[in-house]
Parts: structure tokens; sequence; C-alpha cells
């Protein structure tokens, strides 16, 4: 504990202005909540960008969660599940899976950045998957920086 | 407006550490609707949720969100305590700050802003939670066991001694199942028929188990507690009520040359018959495949010879309708049929042992009816083909199983020592033959088996030759099997008068349709799937449906009696009170939005939505929507993505409080 505290005095304070990565992730209650939650009872340190909001099942996930996250700002979406075959309610995940798929492909005709849109499976018993996944996914969309093709669509289309 | 009311744990140190709790509160306090934010060192402590309980009335709250541990932790004490203020508990939530925020990042803004962020979403989402109410569905009492064998009867017989009805129906024309074929079982020797018909017996007298045998379940439908079941008694052209079991019309039957399925092939029996003389209910049936009466409208001695006039040629089957509560699955195994024919491409068959043109290479369950008393050669080791006893026998164990190649990875764990019980009865019936068993490994694991292989070995002279057997043919009117040894690193060929395969053992050949028709999940072999393999062992993902015996996995006598005792009490536990309550998080159709794609009905996992016709007042159908069984619906939500017009919510996660929670994190 002593450490923690030493890492976050040697950092310097917070600008206003210094663009953070702003990702939200849609998982499901029974496998990629409890993974993250495993990541936490193993105390295995990730990146804070990323805002989790708990589904029972991937196969809840409306696609229009997925737009209406980028809609209010969001530079990345995350959608991670039971694994497939371990769904909690049998087979929600392929409910969802196959979603995506069409729904990916139709935002890829759209011209959509789809590096954007993460899709993966986390078990509950992943927690460190889970932590390397949303390091690898902050890393990713810091390279790419806001999402302002998408924000610039969204104002122009306010006019 | 809204009354809500924010409660900040530091857990100690562990969130307060990393996240500033007092400015967690300011922030929150500041948000639309809240009433009340405040920290506290232990929120889930007495004086904690004494806290959240004062404020809820002090406050007039009319929502409460708990940031502190993962839900999965705290969320039912914490409803709880808020349902000792008057609150319906589902207008509480939780934001997790300690798993996903303070023990899993080290910059405290950042955490902070995290928390705030995470505490802002659920003040959104429990400002559009409604008040839910566990749902009630009423129990019918009553057990429905499908299969009659060993486990089947146990389960009947549990479930009957607990006080409630129990229906078993079992497709032949007896109960008893494979263990009524076996002589004495592993590791005590005791006859099997002499521990098991007793039970046969039992189940056909106890007054609460009502039996179907020549019966099989054709329907299942409904959901836990409340199943309705269509049975097909399949006709016995024989009055139960009226005969007597004389046997005089299966004496005089002229038909008599049938290959007995009972003695696998190995005996005969009539047309008109009982499978077996111990067989329960004793009432023969007559195979009209192969009754003249039926082939070619002649004979019907056994109606002549029958004095009490039982024999009915015109009965049909009959479809009879019952409700059950629960179900328990008991239908057992097949053994793999080695011969060239296979019922699937995986599976090749072992073409090089000629099982299927040698008389002599014979499968375990043959052997079982040359051992038994009651089987075609009333217990003496005979071989088929000419009578003769052998005097040496060749066993081979792992024949199918764990052997991907062939189609099967798995092991059929009771082969072992039923291989080593063969050859030591064997050797107890011919005391100067010799029993050689061809091995892969010996797994003894249970209690006395280990014991009872050394027995084998040591008492009993059995030779035990490590490796595999490559092919198997005819020298005079011996046999010889050609295999390795793989112990000395040498080929090997005994001359063998009689060989006996232990084959794998595999689900019931119908048993991945009968798994669809019921609406429980198979593995990839055909073996019922279990909800979980560790924890719950006996149910399957459908509630109210369990499983006992071999149709969940290769299992020996004591495992399915005991897997078969301990569904029983599983469906004791769920009939210990009237009613079963249920969580409220299950989805519903606005039926005046609703189009009828069937999309919803499509995909839920749960078969849980079904077509409802609306019709006017004068019983004219106007149109049909969707509708959800709230008994069976697991609140999964996979119904309101697919809703294209939005028409099914699932209370809890309804769209609006899905998009409420987004909206809040889009603040800036």
């Amino acid at each position: 504990m002593v450490s923690d505290e030493m890492e976050t005095e040697g950092k310097p304070a917070l600008s206003e202005k210094e663009w953070q990565p702003k990702i939200i992730a849609f998982v499901c209650n029974w496998c990629t909540y409890a993974g993250a939650d495993l990541a936490g009872t193993s105390r295995i340190v990730y990146e804070p960008h990323v805002r989790v909001i708990k589904l029972p099942c991937t196969g809840r996930i409306d696609v229009s969660f997925i737009i209406k996250a980028f809609e209010q700002g969001a530079d990345g979406v995350m959608v991670s599940g039971c694994h497939p075959g371990d769904c909690h309610y049998t087979a929600g995940n392929y409910h969802a899976r196959r979603r995506f798929a069409g729904f990916r492909d139709l935002l890829e005709f759209c011209g959509f950045d789809m590096r954007r849109v993460i899709f993966s499976w986390v078990s509950a018993a992943e927690g460190k998957k889970w932590a390397d996944l949303v390091n690898e996914v902050v890393g990713k969309i810091r390279e790419l920086g806001p999402f302002k093709e998408y924000q610039n669509l969204l104002a122009q289309s306010a006019l | 407006m809204s009354r809500i009311g924010v409660f900040i744990c530091h857990c100690g140190e562990n969130i307060a550490r990393t996240v500033d709790c007092a400015r967690l509160a300011e922030e929150s306090g500041k948000l639309p609707g809240v009433m009340v934010s405040v920290d506290y060192k232990y929120m889930c402590s007495d004086p904690g949720q004494n806290m959240i309980k004062r404020a809820i009335a002090e406050h007039k709250l009319d929502g409460v969100v708990v940031a502190a541990c993962s839900p999965h932790m705290h969320e039912p004490t914490f409803r709880a305590a808020v349902v000792q203020s008057g609150m319906n508990p589902y207008l509480c939530e939780m934001a997790n700050i300690r798993e996903h925020c303070s023990w899993v990042h080290t910059d405290r803004e950042l955490a902070t802003e995290k928390a705030i962020d995470l505490v802002r979403v659920m003040v959104e989402k429990v400002k559009r939670n409604q008040e839910l109410f566990p749902i009630r569905v009423p129990i019918t009492k009553r057990a429905l066991v499908i299969g009659g064998g060993i486990a089947g009867i146990q389960a009947a017989l549990d479930i009957a001694a607990g006080g409630h009805e129990v229906i078993l129906v079992e497709r032949q024309p007896s109960v008893g199942g494979n263990m009524a074929r076996l002589s004495e079982t592993f590791p005590t020797l005791d006859c099997s028929q002499c521990i098991l018909t007793p039970r046969m017996v039992e189940v056909a007298r106890d007054p609460r188990i009502t039996l179907y045998t020549y019966a099989e379940v054709e329907e299942v439908e409904g959901f836990v507690g409340n199943f309705k079941v269509k049975i097909r008694q399949k006709a016995k052209s024989v009055n139960a009520d009226i005969c007597n079991g004389c046997g005089d019309c299966w004496n005089k039957c002229p038909m008599k040359k049938i290959p007995s399925e009972f003695d696998a092939g190995l005996g005969y029996r009539t047309a008109i018959y009982v499978p077996f003389p111990q067989a329960v209910p004793n009432t023969p049936v007559i195979d009209r495949e192969h009754c003249l009466k039926f082939l070619k409208d002649k004979c019907g001695v056994c109606a002549k010879v029958c004095t009490r006039g039982a024999i009915d040629y015109e009965m049909q089957d009959e479809i009879i309708e019952a409700e059950v509560g629960a179900i328990v699955v008991a239908t057992g195994y097949d053994l793999y049929g080695i011969g060239k024919e296979q019922p699937n491409e995986r599976w090749k068959g072992y073409g090089e042992y000629n099982y299927d043109t040698y008389k002599d290479v014979i499968n375990g369950i043959q052997f079982e009816r040359l051992l038994s008393a009651s089987g075609p050669t009333q217990g003496e080791v005979r071989r088929p083909s000419d009578g003769k006893v052998p005097k040496s026998v060749a066993f081979i164990a792992c024949v199918g199983s764990r052997d991907p190649e062939k189609g099967i990875e798995y092991c059929s764990k009771i082969c072992c020592m039923y291989v080593a019980k063969h050859a030591m009865l064997y050797k107890h019936k011919v005391h100067d033959g010799q029993p050689y068993i061809f091995y892969m490994d010996i797994r003894a694991g249970g209690k006395n088996y280990e014991e009872f292989v050394r027995r084998a070995v040591e008492e009993d002279g059995v030779l035990y030759i490590r490796g595999r057997v490559s092919k198997i043919y005819k020298d005079g009117d011996q046999l010889v099997v050609v295999g390795a040894d793989t112990l000395s690193d040498s080929q090997v060929q005994i001359r063998a008068d009689l060989v006996v395969l232990a084959t794998a053992m595999v689900p019931h050949k119908n048993a991945y349709e009968f798994a669809q028709k019921i609406g429980i999940a198979c593995g990839s072999e055909g073996f019922y799937s279990e909800a979980h393999p560790k924890l719950r062992p006996v149910e399957t993902m459908t509630a109210g449906i369990y499983l006992a015996g071999a149709c969940q996995a290769p299992k020996d006598i004591p495992d399915a009696v005991a897997q078969a005792s301990a569904a029983a009490s599983k469906v004791q536990l769920l009939f210990s009170s009237d009613e079963l309550e249920r969580e409220p998080i299950v989805a519903k159709v606005n039926e005046v939005t609703c189009v009828h794609c069937r999309n919803c009905i499509r995909v839920c996992p749960y078969s849980a939505i079904d077509d409802k016709e609306i019709r006017d007042r004068h019983g004219n159908l106007i149109r049909m929507v969707a509708e959800v069984n709230e008994g069976m619906c697991m609140g999964c939500g996979t119904c309101v993505a697919a809703c294209p017009s939005k028409s099914v919510q699932l209370a809890g996660f309804n769209d609006e409080q899905v998009f409420a929670e987004i909206l809040a994190l889009g603040h800036e």
C-alpha cells in the first residue's frame, strides 16, 4: 500500500486540458463483470479510463447502445461476455455474436473506424485477461486519439 | 422529481486509500435528484446500514445508491437493509468503486473521477428503477421419472418416500434396465437381480408411484413446477388389469425364434413375451412386428389359451396427459456397436475385431448374459457358436473408449472393473480355464475397487497383458488374438475360444432428439449436460429437470444410485414449498406495439416466449402478439435486443435505464 501512495505522489497533477480516452464497456453480469471483480480482488492494476455498464447478458446488448455511447463522446466501446459455450443463459452470447457480426459489417460499410469497437470474451476466472484487455484497448485508443471524426459529423448534423 | 440517497463506503482503507471519498460525496450530492450524499467508514456494518435506513425515512428517499464493493458481494445486504425501511429492494443499486476502481487503479485523481462517473451512472439508473415484486409460481407436487433402470427406480422410490406422487415411464415392457441383465456386480459380487428385483417390485407396489412400462414420453411443455407431459402408452395387446401373468400365452406362442433383446441376441423369445422371468410388471406384450396374428392374420393361439380373456388384438396406443412439477431424466446408456455399421460418421467401429462375423466375439453385456443364472445358458459359460465351454477367454478393454481415432475420447469408467469381474467369474465357473485381459491402464478408483482387481490377479490367476489388439482372426475353431505387449515390448498372439470386448458406453441412440424434445442440453458426445460440472451435478440448465444415472456420463451402479438420490432430494427441495419464488428480472411484451414478427420467440434460449391470440369479446381473432411466460423467463434480455419495435422490455434493465446510464457518461 505504501508503494501505491508513492506512485501516486510521483505523478504530476492531472492538467485540466489533458485529453483522456473515454471508453464505455458493455459487459455481462456473469462472466466479464465477475472477471473484472476478480481483477480487483487480485489487485491487478490497470488503466482507469473504462466505464463499465453491467447487463445481464451480452444477448441484451442492443447495437444502438454502442451508437449511443459514441454519440455521447466515447472514443472506444468494448463489448465483453462469456466465452462461446459458457453463457449463463445457454445461448445469449451466440445471439450477441451473430448480431455483432452483422453490425460490424454495417459500421464498416459506413466507413466507421472499427478499431474503436472491441469485442472479446472474458470469463469470471480471467481477471488478468480483463486487465490486459483494458490496457490494450486504452493503449490503442490513445494511439488513435479522440474520436473527432464522429464528433465533427455529429456537430455538422446538428446544424 | 426523484429523491435519491448516495451512500459512499470507505471499506476501511480499501476504497478511501485510492478514492477521495469526501470529494466523491460532495460531487454526488450535486447530482440532480440526489437529496443526501454521505460517506462512512464501513457502510455494510450495522451503523452504516442504520445510516441508510434513517436517511430513507428522514429524506423520504425513493432510490438508494450504495457506492462500495461489487454488487456480487453486498447487493443482497443493502437490498435487505432498504426493505427494513419499507423501500422496495429493486430501488437500491450499487456502484462498484472497490473491485472495479480503488483496487485496480493507483492514480487518486483519475480513480476519483471514475468513481464519480460510476456513481452518476447508478444514480441515473436508479431514478428509472421500478418497484419489482418476486414472481410466485405454483408447484404441482408430482414428479415424472423417465427411465426405469436402477437410477430411475431409485429416484422414484426416494421421491415417493418423501410423500409425493411419481410417474415412472419405461420404454421396455419391464423396469430394471441394464442392471437387470447383469450377472454379479463388482466389487462385492452380489447377484445383480437379487439386489435389484426387490426394488423393481417396490416401485410397482408403491401406491404413490404410477408405473407406465412399454411407454415413452412424447412431449414436455411448460416450466419448473408446471410441466405438462404427454406419454405414449404403446399398445401391449394384453389387458394388464385382467392378465395374471400365468405364462400360458408365451408358452404356446409358435414364434419361438425371435432374438431376445434382453439376452443381447444370445437367447430367444416368443412374439408374446415378458423380457425376463422376474419382469415387473409381469404382464406380457405382443411384439406386433413378429406376431403371426398381425403379420398374416393367422394363429391367435394366445387369445385361445388365455383363460382370462386378457388378449386384445384391437388395442391402440394411448396418449396419457399429466401435469408434473419436476422431471428426473434417467434414460441410461447403450453400448458402442462395434461392427461395421455405425450410426454416425465419427464412429469408425472395429471391423478388425470381426464382431459382426465371428459368433464367438461378443461384447460385455452378452458375456453378462452367459454368466447369469437367468441367461440363455442358465449361467454356464458356453460359447455361442457351438456351445463348448471355452478353455481360454481373451477380454479386451477400452474397445471404443479413449480412442479418438475411432470416435470416442472419453473413458467409459466401468470397463476396467467389469473386465476384472468377468475374468474372475469365468475362472470361478471354469476352473481350468485361462482368462487374458488386454488393457491400456487399469482405472480402479472407487471403494474397494483396486483391492478387487488385485484379487483377480493374485487369487484367480487372471493374466493382464498391457497393450492393444490389432486384429482377431479365426484358426480352426479358435480365435487368434494378435496384439502388442508394451511391457515386454513384443508382439503377442493368444489362442482363445471366446473373445469378450469391453465396448464403450454411449448415450442412448435417440438421446439427442430426446434432449431436444424435453428442452435440455447435450454435450458433444450426446450425454446430457449438468448445470455445473462441480457444483450443480444433478440439475440441468432447465429449471425443474434433473439428471440421474448414465444418461449424464458413464457411471457404475453406486454412482448412478447416488446421483438418483441426489436428484430426488432436489425434487423434494422444490416440492418443500407450495410456491416458487423467482427474481422478477423477466421480460414483458407490450401487446399494443408488438407486431408479432416472432424474433423474440426465435431467439429465446428458454423457449419462454410464445404466440398469444388477441380476440374480441365475440371470440374473433383480432391479431397475434408474443407473450413471455414469467415462470420460464430467466431474464437474459436477448429478446429485448432482438425486438425491432422495442416492444419487449426486461425489468431492471429496460432501454430507458440503459440509455440513461450511457447518457450519464456523456456529461462533459
